[in-house]
This record gives C-alpha cells, sequence and structure tokens, in this order.
C-alpha cells in the first residue's frame, strides 16, 4: 500500500480514469483515495451558506431509481444540485416498467433526452451495467440488487478514515445479512483494496456461499467475531427473512447478532458503530447503541453527500465539452 | 427426600458400564445422588459411611437407560399419558432418562413451553425429563423454530416428530442455523409424498390384506437427501428411526465420509416384522412401518456393527379413541418404555447383539449424542442406575402396565430379564420385590 491513506489538502485532484461508476470492484487504491480526497473538499462546501459549486451548470442529471430509495435518492439529489446540475427524479417502478417496457427500451428512451449523468438503483444484479453499455452518459450505480453500492462503500470508507485517520489495518467487522447484502460486497472489496482486517459475522443461514474466500474472516457468533474491531458496521436485516426463512425471529435475532452494549463491549473500547441506514431499531441495532456516543449513524448521512459530489465532480470531467 | 440423602451401596454385582467398556463383578457404591464408585475395585473399598448396602446377587447393575424417542400425552393429551404416568413407566423399565418429543398440543416450538415441560418434569416425574424442541414452527416443516432460544431453555434437541420436512430448501437452512448452536438436527424420514397413504410396509402383505402400502424407498430416498445436506452443511444430525436395510447402509457410508451422523432404531423394529401385525392389529401400526423379516435382520446386523448407534423405545401411548378403529384408521403409535429393556435383552438371548453393545445404545450413546450428563457409571456422574436380572422369566401381562395406555405390541409376551430396581439421582424410585 503506497498510497497516502490520509487524507490531502486542497488544490487539483488526479483525473478519474473511468466514465461510469459502476462498482467499487476494479477501482485502484489511489482511485479510491482520490474520490475520499475530493469528498473531504465537498464536505466544506455543504458546510458553508453557499453550498453552490459550477461544476455542472447546465447538464442534465437523471436520478432512475427502479426500487424506491428515499435516502439515496435524495443524498444525489442534493449532490447534483450542489454541483450545480439539474437533477431530475424518475421512480420507473410505479411507471413504465409496469407497462412492459423493458430495461433497454428506458435506456433508449432516456438517451434521447440528452442526460449527462444517470444515477440508476435497480432490483437486479448487473441491470446497472447492462443500462451503461446501452447509453451515451455517464452513469454511477446506486446498487443494484445484491451486487454493489460503490457510494456507499466510499462514504462507509470516509466516515471511517475521519474518525481513525487510516483505513489500512483496520479490524472492521460487518454483522447481519451478508448473503443479501450489496453494502457488504463493496465495501468487503473497498477495505480490502485500502488493506483493512475484514470480519463478517452472521447467521450461517445469512452468509454467501464461498464467503471465507472473499478475502474475509467468517464467524456467526458476535463474541470471536467483534474481538479486536475498530469498526462495527450493522446491516439491515429485512422483515420478510426474520420470519422462519433465513432466521427464526426477530427476537432470536436481536438476542444474538443485534448489536446491544454487551455485544458491543467485545469490540475495542473505542469501537465505532456504523450503519447504512435505515435501521431496524430493536431487531439488528439497539436504540441505545444507535444514539450512543460510538454511533457514527447520523454522520454517515452527511458523508453520503459528500462523496456524491465528489463522485458526479469525477465523473464530470469526462463529460464532453461541446 | 431423607432416602436420597442416604448413601447405597450395591454389592454382589456384575458392573456394567458401557462409558467405560466395563463388565466385570465389583460394586457400585452412591453418595449424595452421585455414583462414588463403581466397578471391581470398590469391592474391596468399604462402603460409605451410613449406606443402605443391597446384595443384588449377581444382578447386573448398569447406568439407566436413556430413551431418546418418547411421547408423552403433556401438554395436551394427559388422559393418555402425563409426565408422571410416562416417568413410572420408565422408572419399571430400567429407563431414568427420557428424550420427550415436541408433537404435544401445542406444539414444543416455544422457549416458555420448554420451560413449562422441566417444571412439570420437575414436579410431577420420578425420572428424568429431557425435552427436545420442534424444528419448525408447529411442526409444519416450513419456517424454523428459534433454535437458538429454545436450547438455552433446556432443549437437548430438534425433531420435526413424526413429520418429515419435504422442503430440501427448508431442511438445508435447518442444518446450517443449528450448526451456528451446535445443536443436533433429528429428523424421521419418510417422503410424504412417496409413502402417500400407506399405513403399512409396501408388499406382497399389504397387498393381500388390501391396505395401502408405504415403500421402503420414501424413507431412505428422504434419508439419502439429508445425508447430502448434511454433507453440504457440515451440520449435526441424526435419523430419529430407521428401519431398513437401505437406510443403514446409507448412514454407514454417511459415516464413512466423517459425517457428524448417527441414527437410531426403535426396539419395535429390532424385534418384530410386518407378519405381526396378523389380523389387522392396530398395536402393530406404527411409523415407520414394520417391515420385512430381512429389514429386521439387516436392523439388528447394522446394531451390532455400530451402523446404528442408538435404540428407542418410540414410546407412543394411544387409546381406545384412536386405536380402535379400522387399521388404516387407526393412529400410529405403540408404547414400549416398560418393555424396552426386556425386548431389547431378546437380541442378547438370540446371541445376535452383546450385552454391554445393547446397553450402549441405551445408554452412553444417547447421553453423548445430546451432550448430557447420564448413560454413565464414571465416579461423578449423577446416580441414574438400574439393576436387572437378564435372565428372570415373565410374562407381560396388560393389567399392570404402568402407562395410562395399553396399546402395547409384547401383549402376553414372554421376556426374559426383568429390572429389579431403579434408581434416579442415588433415589430408589421403581423396586421389584
Amino acid at each position: 500500500m503506497s498510497a497516502n491513506q490520509t487524507s490531502r489538502g486542497g488544490g487539483p485532484h488526479p483525473a478519474f480514469p473511468h466514465r461510469h461508476l459502476l462498482g467499487i470492484e476494479g477501482l485502484q487504491p489511489q482511485e479510491i483515495l482520490g474520490l475520499l480526497d475530493r469528498a473531504e473538499e465537498a464536505i466544506e462546501v455543504s458546510r458553508q451558506v453557499e453550498k453552490k459549486k459550477a461544476v455542472l451548470r447546465g447538464r442534465t442529471q437523471i436520478n432512475l431509481f427502479f426500487e424506491a430509495s428515499t435516502r439515496t435518492q435524495s443524498s444525489f439529489e442534493i449532490a447534483g444540485k450542489r454541483l450545480g446540475a439539474d437533477v431530475m427524479n424518475m421512480s420507473v417502478s410505479s411507471s413504465s416498467v409496469k407497462k412492459g417496457e423493458t430495461l433497454i427500451d428506458t435506456a433508449a428512451t432516456l438517451n434521447a433526452m440528452h442526460p449527462d449523468i444517470l444515477v440508476v438503483r435497480h432490483h437486479a444484479a448487473g441491470a446497472v451495467e447492462l443500462l451503461a453499455n446501452k447509453i451515451d452518459c455517464s452513469v454511477i450505480n446506486a446498487g443494484d440488487g445484491p451486487h454493489e453500492h460503490p457510494t456507499q462503500a466510499l462514504l462507509d470508507a470516509l466516515t471511517m478514515r475521519r474518525h481513525k485517520g487510516k483505513i489500512a489495518r483496520l479490524v472492521v467487522a460487518i454483522c447481519g445479512d451478508i448473503l443479501h447484502s450489496r453494502v457488504a460486497r463493496s465495501n468487503i472489496i473497498l477495505l480490502n483494496a485500502l488493506g483493512a482486517r475484514v470480519k463478517v459475522i452472521a447467521p450461517s443461514t445469512l452468509l454467501p456461499a464461498g464467503i471465507e474466500k472473499m478475502g474475509v474472516e467468517v464467524h456467526s457468533s458476535m463474541k470471536e467475531g467483534l474481538r479486536d474491531a475498530d469498526i462495527v458496521m450493522m446491516l439491515r436485516l429485512q422483515r420478510e427473512r426474520m420470519a422462519g426463512s433465513f432466521v427464526p425471529s426477530v427476537r432470536e435475532y436481536f438476542r444474538y447478532w443485534g448489536l446491544d452494549r454487551e455485544k458491543l463491549s467485545y469490540a475495542k473500547p473505542d469501537a465505532l458503530v456504523m450503519h447504512p441506514g435505515p435501521m431496524n431499531r430493536g431487531v439488528e441495532i439497539d436504540p441505545e447503541i444507535a444514539d450512543g456516543p460510538q454511533s457514527l449513524i447520523r454522520e454517515q448521512v452527511e458523508m453520503g453527500v459528500a462523496v456524491r459530489m465528489a463522485a458526479l465532480e469525477a465523473l464530470a470531467e469526462h463529460l464532453p465539452n461541446k | 427426600m431423607a432416602d436420597s440423602a442416604r448413601p447405597v451401596a450395591l454389592i454382589n454385582a456384575r458392573v456394567m458400564d458401557p462409558s467405560r467398556n466395563l463388565d466385570e463383578a465389583g460394586s457400585v457404591f452412591v453418595a449424595d445422588g452421585k455414583i462414588l464408585a463403581a466397578g471391581p475395585q470398590a469391592s474391596t473399598d468399604t462402603p460409605p459411611e451410613g449406606a443402605e448396602v443391597i446384595d443384588v446377587k449377581g444382578a447386573v447393575v448398569a447406568p439407566g437407560l436413556v430413551d431418546m424417542c418418547v411421547s408423552v400425552g403433556e401438554p395436551g393429551a394427559e388422559h393418555r399419558e402425563t409426565l408422571a404416568s410416562a416417568s413410572e413407566a420408565a422408572a419399571a423399565g430400567g429407563v431414568t432418562t427420557i428424550v420427550t418429543l415436541p408433537e404435544t398440543n401445542p406444539v414444543i416450538d416455544d422457549p416458555a413451553l420448554v420451560d413449562f415441560l422441566l417444571r412439570r418434569a420437575r414436579d410431577t416425574a420420578l425420572v428424568n425429563v429431557r425435552p427436545m424442541a420442534a424444528l419448525t414452527k408447529g411442526l409444519k416443516g416450513e419456517e424454523m423454530s428459534e433454535i437458538g432460544l429454545l436450547g438455552e431453555a433446556g432443549a437437548v434437541a430438534f425433531t420435526n416428530g413424526h413429520r418429515s420436512i419435504a422442503s430440501s430448501r427448508t431442511m438445508r437452512r435447518l442444518l446450517t442455523y443449528a450448526r451456528d448452536f451446535g445443536a443436533l438436527v433429528i429428523h424421521h424420514t419418510e417422503d410424504p409424498e412417496l409413502a402417500a397413504n400407506g399405513v403399512m410396509n409396501e408388499g406382497l402383505n399389504a397387498s393381500w390384506k388390501g391396505l395401502s402400502g408405504s415403500p421402503r424407498e420414501a424413507e431412505f430416498i428422504m434419508l439419502e437427501r439429508d445425508l447430502r445436506l448434511v454433507a453440504l452443511t457440515r451440520g449435526r444430525y441424526h435419523a430419529q428411526m430407521i428401519s431398513c436395510s437401505d437406510s443403514a447402509e446409507a448412514i454407514r457410508q454417511a459415516k464413512r465420509a466423517g459425517l457428524d451422523v448417527t441414527a437410531a432404531v426403535s426396539i419395535n423394529h429390532l424385534t418384530l416384522n410386518e407378519n405381526d401385525i396378523g389380523p389387522y392389529r392396530t398395536f402393530f401400526k406404527m411409523a415407520p412401518p414394520l417391515r420385512e423379516e430381512d429389514d429386521r435382520q439387516a436392523m439388528i446386523g447394522s446394531l451390532a456393527d455400530g451402523t446404528i448407534d442408538i435404540v428407542v423405545s418410540n414410546h407412543d401411548p394411544q387409546d381406545v379413541e384412536t386405536k380402535r378403529h379400522p387399521f388404516a384408521e387407526a393412529e400410529d403409535g405403540a408404547i414400549g418404555l416398560e418393555t424396552l429393556l426386556a425386548a431389547g435383552l431378546r437380541l442378547v438371548h438370540s446371541e445376535d447383539v452383546p450385552l454391554l453393545k445393547l446397553l450402549a445404545a441405551m445408554t452412553c450413546n444417547p447421553a453423548r449424542r445430546l451432550g448430557i450428563d447420564a448413560g454413565t457409571l464414571r465416579p461423578g456422574a449423577p446416580a441414574d442406575i438400574t439393576v436387572f436380572d437378564p435372565d428372570r422369566p415373565w410374562i407381560l401381562d396388560e393389567t399392570k402396565i404402568r402407562s395410562k395406555s395399553k396399546n402395547t405390541p409384547f401383549e402376553d409376551a414372554r421376556f426374559s430379564g426383568h429390572v429389579l430396581m431403579t434408581i434416579v439421582a442415588g433415589r430408589t424410585v421403581y423396586n421389584y420385590a
């Protein structure tokens, strides 16, 4: 790991060599760190009274969400607007898809409207990449099924770096529904790229096949898994998965895998708690912890806007100027 | 409780402790509810002070039996059997620990119900009661039960009773999830689709009788599926009751492959076959069904060679209201706690299975598989003991059966071998005088 892991000062950033941001997979450590550095500046912008930059002035950003998401969509919307873009939100689940339009049809339709940046969330893994191949503008993956959610991993990394100074050699425990989680996959790739030690903790029914070969330590007990952890990252468990299919019940899940004061005590004393939201208080996390002094959960939301501004700005450099 | 406080010395005994491969003349000393000493060396020691010295005159002194498959009517069918009546039957049969099935009303699928059973047992039962909990909610075979919380409440293993889990996906997830808790998954394998509505073993016998048959394949196809899933998940698995040679072969191969697998057979499938059904006798209707003689011989051989680890009674009290029906309409099930040991001794007298091996399958093997402190005469272990004369002849008299239900397949049967005394935690709970 030769890249400088701590944040660098302002000034021009090294060019981001990709036209799209489809995943963390395929990004070099320096590129990841470059995005984090850009995001540091975006934080400053967001904390000013005058929050507007002109990087995307005159550009059109379409947020194309095939799956509802209040928080990610509004985060991208604010990020785009702060950079001066015209932002349009499309919730496709309620419109054309129901009328039988295919993903490719949608791409062609949108293409004709000449957007500059498309932010896409889709329930199917690989759908965003498929769309990117069929459209002329830059595409950001805002989550494709259980595959990747790159801006979430970046905002998590930014949050960690700001509190722990670096990512390398941090012990990060990712707990909960790894099987269905794009957040987990993107984080595992990013954290490994930056030299962190990653542990995953879940009931075995919520672990994907081959997990032990993904560069992580695998645990089913929180007590063992949380040992030495600097960061405890909790994942959301969908309600429909708690009623006997993957885990028997909410109360059993909380008893063995919900983060409460006792389980958090197995981690390092200065461990910090993260959650991509939205949280199920009393399922995967005790409200006392979610709202407690070790929690970074609110800060993650702020970092989300900054990271999305950084990503939009990095991709904007590839947009044609004439 | 003064009795339990008083030490006991059983002298002139044939001490048989399969947990230590011990079969020698000696004595067994008991104090404070625990085994103090058991074996030949105890004979030269002096009994504990104030001990009641009992000369057993050459009878066998062995660990109390652990019966890993017992149905009790409590809660929900107390008219058939209560924990109290089942425990009396157990004590008379030399059984000191009964492991109960969760197939009650309500089904034992909630930690509070495990707690209830343990309290009822503590207050009413003469012997130890270790409940198993339901593998799936309501035994419906769909949603997994709270294996972690049920285990903490005291469930020693998880079974779906006499109902098989048809969904391979559910079974896979159960094995996977249970492994995180080190929990034992116990399964009765009879593919409900293939078994259709079979009421006895499929074959010539059923055909002549005009009864629909359940093929042996219904058992071993599902067992083979389970064993494949055990290989995939690395779960802990116990075949609740097997009844045919192909099932034994599947278990044999799974063990050879290093899987964490064990199997049990019911005493009925070791000592009876489908011909015993005779003129549609419903006390011989059970699940799995009694098979042909070849399969019974295969069960005996598999017990003798160690493929089958455990022998159970599959005690299942049914009464007139459920049994006095045309064969096809009667409920499955036979009682067996009182006759488990006596019937098992038939295999010893016929020289098919050595006595120490039979005792292992009824004591230390089930105890070890369940991880409970029972089935051994090791010093320090709970003083759960059975004393029996392996040769004493007797005839089962239906009127003397202690179970509330009388559905025994051994009515008027001749046995060689009778329990003389049963001790639980140092206290005598049965005395044949």
